[in-house]
């Protein structure tokens, strides 16, 4: 089987890595797969991994007591999940529910970020493509806002 | 601009040609969403074909009541029947969208310029759609798929608000069931039984197969859309040159005569609706222009 | 000069009934309910005999001349483009038969037109509509075929207006060509005639069917010193080097903002301008549902209904119209026909009911430039001095 730190240099949110920082990230790795309708991360539980996503497809949901759960957003192979794992308390604000077979690296967000503090370095690099990230969905959920169909 | 016509066509000769409404009769009407409904029009008088070219438009009248632009949806390889996609917005559109079997249309065109399908050749296709603006792109990819060996990858990017807001669902999941092309569709918001994508366009534009340097992309969708499916693409690496939008504007002539459509120094209606970006680049963003 | 005659006043009224043998509707200046249009003349006496028009941003006056001249007006809130592009105009009538439509279209009934009076600027108007309805991708067959058989009499000014702008844009006083016979109207130590250039061969036809003689050089001499004073007397002038440019990069320019404080987009300007164009296309229907009919009718940028498409208006601000009417006038046009869409007239601003001037909002436009750019330099300038200390 392939190592986590050849799949995840073939994802696209670590595109260009070091192959050290790789290593350093893969060390708080571990393959998990997850079948369909099984929950990634249910809201205001703890938030204990960061998932880097293989295959497969994830909805993002709100759940409304009347209309039962909301979809706002999916995320499929090539993207990431989990936003809030370096911000206290690391609790899960929405629910994400595989839709079908999705295989992840779930990283340990603990073991993640001890690495980043010791290696101030590998904490930039993770912190950049994070920030990028953060800043593409903050565009992409404006654009949801606005209802660009509406005319 | 249209191809050369095999048959006689239905058209009278310019002048008459352009001002007088021809008379087609609907063959039948499909329900595509709650206010948007599909017509297939034969021509009732003389001739049997209505030649046009991928991304021009008709004027359509409803007699008394009032004539509006709208873009030809169906195959430019089958002539002989005019199919017009139509939302129910004001008092023409919403009794074009009642009308049945056997009821006349008036039609005036086609006008307007064309999406480069000869000059994409050689080239990646990404057909990028949103809400409605599918409409003026079918007779594009009715047109790439029939000669798919021409085009390198053949990508067909929709957006849509819901599930139930989108157009041509059958034949969407038909272009997705082809091995030579590839088809993301996306909806804003979903009930849990949608099996697709949630999100916007903008973000499917990243994961769309394609070579930047060697792509053409042809867009129609609302202004907010396009405005940031193309920064999408530029920042992918497209040319400006290679994307071509659809505008819409206020269109009464089709002639390039009674101003309303004008955006700075283009007329939509003459020297649109198709665009390439780079064109209109300047006024695409500027408001109130 | 070996091209200009010499018609004496009272050949006027033969030129008239020579165009109206030959068929034409004689149409030129006339006093309808004491204001100046342009109508049927039938005849010299039709003619604001003896008036001249005195003109101001937002205010126009006719008044008593001294000389019983035929031509002393100059512009009226007409134009000749109600002929050749009739406000209101039936574009075809369906008559309902069974289960259709039977399409009739509009044939045209109007004798061909003889304009007589036409001046300098207003010949460019045509020239500028000429661009848009006639030599276009898809020219108008109605603009075409009147203005194909139009008979253009231009007569020279040889006074000006106070909004008279001609001169700056080279469009005027004088006519130098588009006309078949070009009169200029000198009436001085006694004398009344007209100096006579024909600039077509129907026009000299025309000219050889009147009493006429070869001018002296002193007449032409005469003639062209009159039009050269005309010129010399304007006062408004339009600078056009790098304005389209300047436009260009002026959509946010803070004038347009104090503009709409007086704008009412009531649209005379547009309506009065002899080449905006613009129009709305309107379908009706009898009673009974069986006669459907399409009209064209005259619209301005200035109506929010203009830019509307489903949703809402693309120009909902007054500031956008009078913007978009302004930078269509003075820049896009240029892009579109290849040249201005304004030709020195004056009729906007004399129009205009609270007097907005064309040419003085052009400046205005500028001098805001000049300023932002200075407020710039001294930031830039006091943050450097900043920096030193």
């Amino acid at each position: 089987m392939e190592t986590i730190e050849a799949t995840l240099a073939a994802h696209p949110f670590f595109q260009g890595m070091t192959p050290q920082h790789l290593a350093e990230i893969a060390a708080c790795g571990r393959r998990v797969q997850f079948n369909a309708d099984d929950f990634l991360c249910r809201e205001d539980e703890e938030a204990l991994d960061f998932y880097v996503i293989i295959s497969g497809s994830v909805s993002v949901e709100i759940f409304s007591a009347r209309r039962g759960p909301l979809t706002t957003t999916t995320v499929e192979e090539g993207e990431v999940l989990g936003w809030l794992w370096f911000e206290k308390p690391y609790h899960w604000h929405l629910d994400a529910r595989a839709r079908q077979v999705t295989r992840v690296v779930a990283l340990g967000v603990e073991a993640l970020k001890a690495k980043c503090e010791a290696d101030r370095d590998l904490g930039y690099d993770l912190m950049k493509r994070y920030a990028h990230y953060l800043a593409v969905q903050f565009r992409v959920s404006k654009l949801q806002l606005v209802d660009m169909y509406g005319t | 601009m249209a191809p050369e016509p095999e048959k006689p066509t239905s058209r009278l000769p310019e002048p008459d040609g352009l001002l007088l409404p021809h008379l087609f009769r609907v063959e039948s009407r499909h329900r595509e969403t709650a206010d948007t409904f599909t017509l297939t029009m034969t021509p009732s008088g003389s001739g049997s074909e209505w030649p046009f070219a991928p991304g021009q438009f008709n004027m359509l009248t409803a007699f008394g009541i009032g004539e509006v632009p709208i873009s030809i949806s169906g195959d430019p390889a089958e002539p002989q029947r005019l199919i017009h996609t139509i939302r129910a917005v004001g008092a023409a559109t919403r009794h074009l969208c009642k009308l049945g079997r056997g009821d006349l249309v008036g039609v005036r065109g086609p006008f307007g310029t064309a999406w480069p399908v000869k000059e994409a050749e050689g080239r990646d296709l990404v057909f990028v759609a949103g809400g409605l603006g599918l409409a003026p792109l079918r007779p594009a990819i009715y047109h790439a798929l029939a000669n798919r060996p021409a085009y390198g990858n053949i990508e067909i990017i929709y957006g849509a608000r819901s599930p139930q807001d989108m157009l041509y669902f059958r034949e969407l999941k038909g272009w997705r069931g082809r091995f030579d092309a590839r088809v993301h569709v996306t909806v804003d918001a979903a009930p849990p039984e949608w099996r697709g994508r949630v999100g916007v366009v903008t973000k499917v534009i990243d994961l769309a197969r394609f070579d930047p340097p060697h792509t053409v992309a042809l867009m129609c969708g609302p202004g907010v859309m396009m405005r940031f499916t193309v920064q999408g693409l530029m920042a992918r690496g497209v040319e400006p040159d290679n994307i071509y939008v659809s505008m819409e504007r206020n269109m009464q002539c089709g002639l390039g005569l009674c101003g309303h459509c004008q955006l700075g120094p283009v007329f939509i209606c003459k020297d649109g609706p198709v665009f390439p970006f780079s064109r209109i680049k300047d006024w695409f963003a500027k408001r109130e222009v | 000069m070996d091209n200009s005659f010499i018609i004496e006043a009272p050949q006027l009224q033969q030129l008239i009934e020579v165009l109206q043998s030959q068929g034409y509707g004689v149409l030129g200046p006339t006093l309808r309910q004491d204001d100046l249009v342009y109508d049927e003349v039938r005849a010299t006496a039709d003619l604001p005999v003896g008036w001249l028009d005195e003109h101001e941003a937002g205010s126009f006056r006719l008044i008593r001349g001294e000389a019983q001249t035929f031509f002393g007006c100059l512009v009226g809130q007409h134009s000749w483009k109600q002929f050749l592009f009739p406000s209101n105009l039936r574009l075809w009538q369906a008559q309902q038969q069974e289960n259709s439509w039977q399409v009739n279209a509009f044939t045209d009934e109007e004798p061909p037109y003889a304009f007589l009076g036409v001046r300098a600027c207003d010949l460019a108007a045509l020239e500028v509509h000429d661009r848009t309805f006639a030599r276009g991708r898809h020219p108008d067959p109605v603009y075409q075929g009147r203005r194909g058989k139009a008979f253009i009499v231009a007569v020279n000014c040889t006074r000006s207006a106070a909004t008279c702008f001609c001169a700056s844009l080279g469009t005027g006083p004088k006519a130098t060509s588009g006309f078949d016979l070009a009169l200029t109207e000198v009436m001085e130590k006694g004398n009344h005639y007209f100096l006579v250039k024909a600039g077509t061969k129907r026009g000299t036809a025309v000219l050889n069917s009147l009493t006429h003689r070869p001018a002296t050089k002193a007449e032409v001499a005469a003639a062209e010193g009159l039009v050269a004073g005309a010129a010399r007397s304007q006062s408004r002038s339009l600078e056009i080097e790098g304005l389209q440019e300047f436009l260009y990069n002026n959509f946010e320019n803070p004038h347009w903002d104090r503009v709409v404080e007086r704008c009412l987009t009531c649209g005379n300007c547009a309506i009065t301008c002899p080449t905006c164009f613009c129009h709305d296309i309107q379908d009706r229907i009898d009673v009974t549902g069986e006669v459907a009919e399409r009209w064209r009718h005259w619209e301005v940028c200035f109506s929010v209904d203009h830019s509307y498409i489903h949703g809402g208006a693309i120009r909902p601000s007054p500031r956008s119209r009078y913007r978009q009417w302004l930078t269509h006038k003075l820049a896009t046009w240029v892009d579109q026909f290849g040249c201005l869409g304004c030709i020195g007239c004056g009729r906007c601003i004399t129009w205009c009911p609270v007097g907005i001037d064309l040419i003085q909002e052009v400046r205005g436009l500028k001098a805001a430039a000049v300023e932002a750019a200075a407020g710039e330099t001294q930031k830039s300038t006091g943050e450097k001095t900043h920096g030193n200390h």
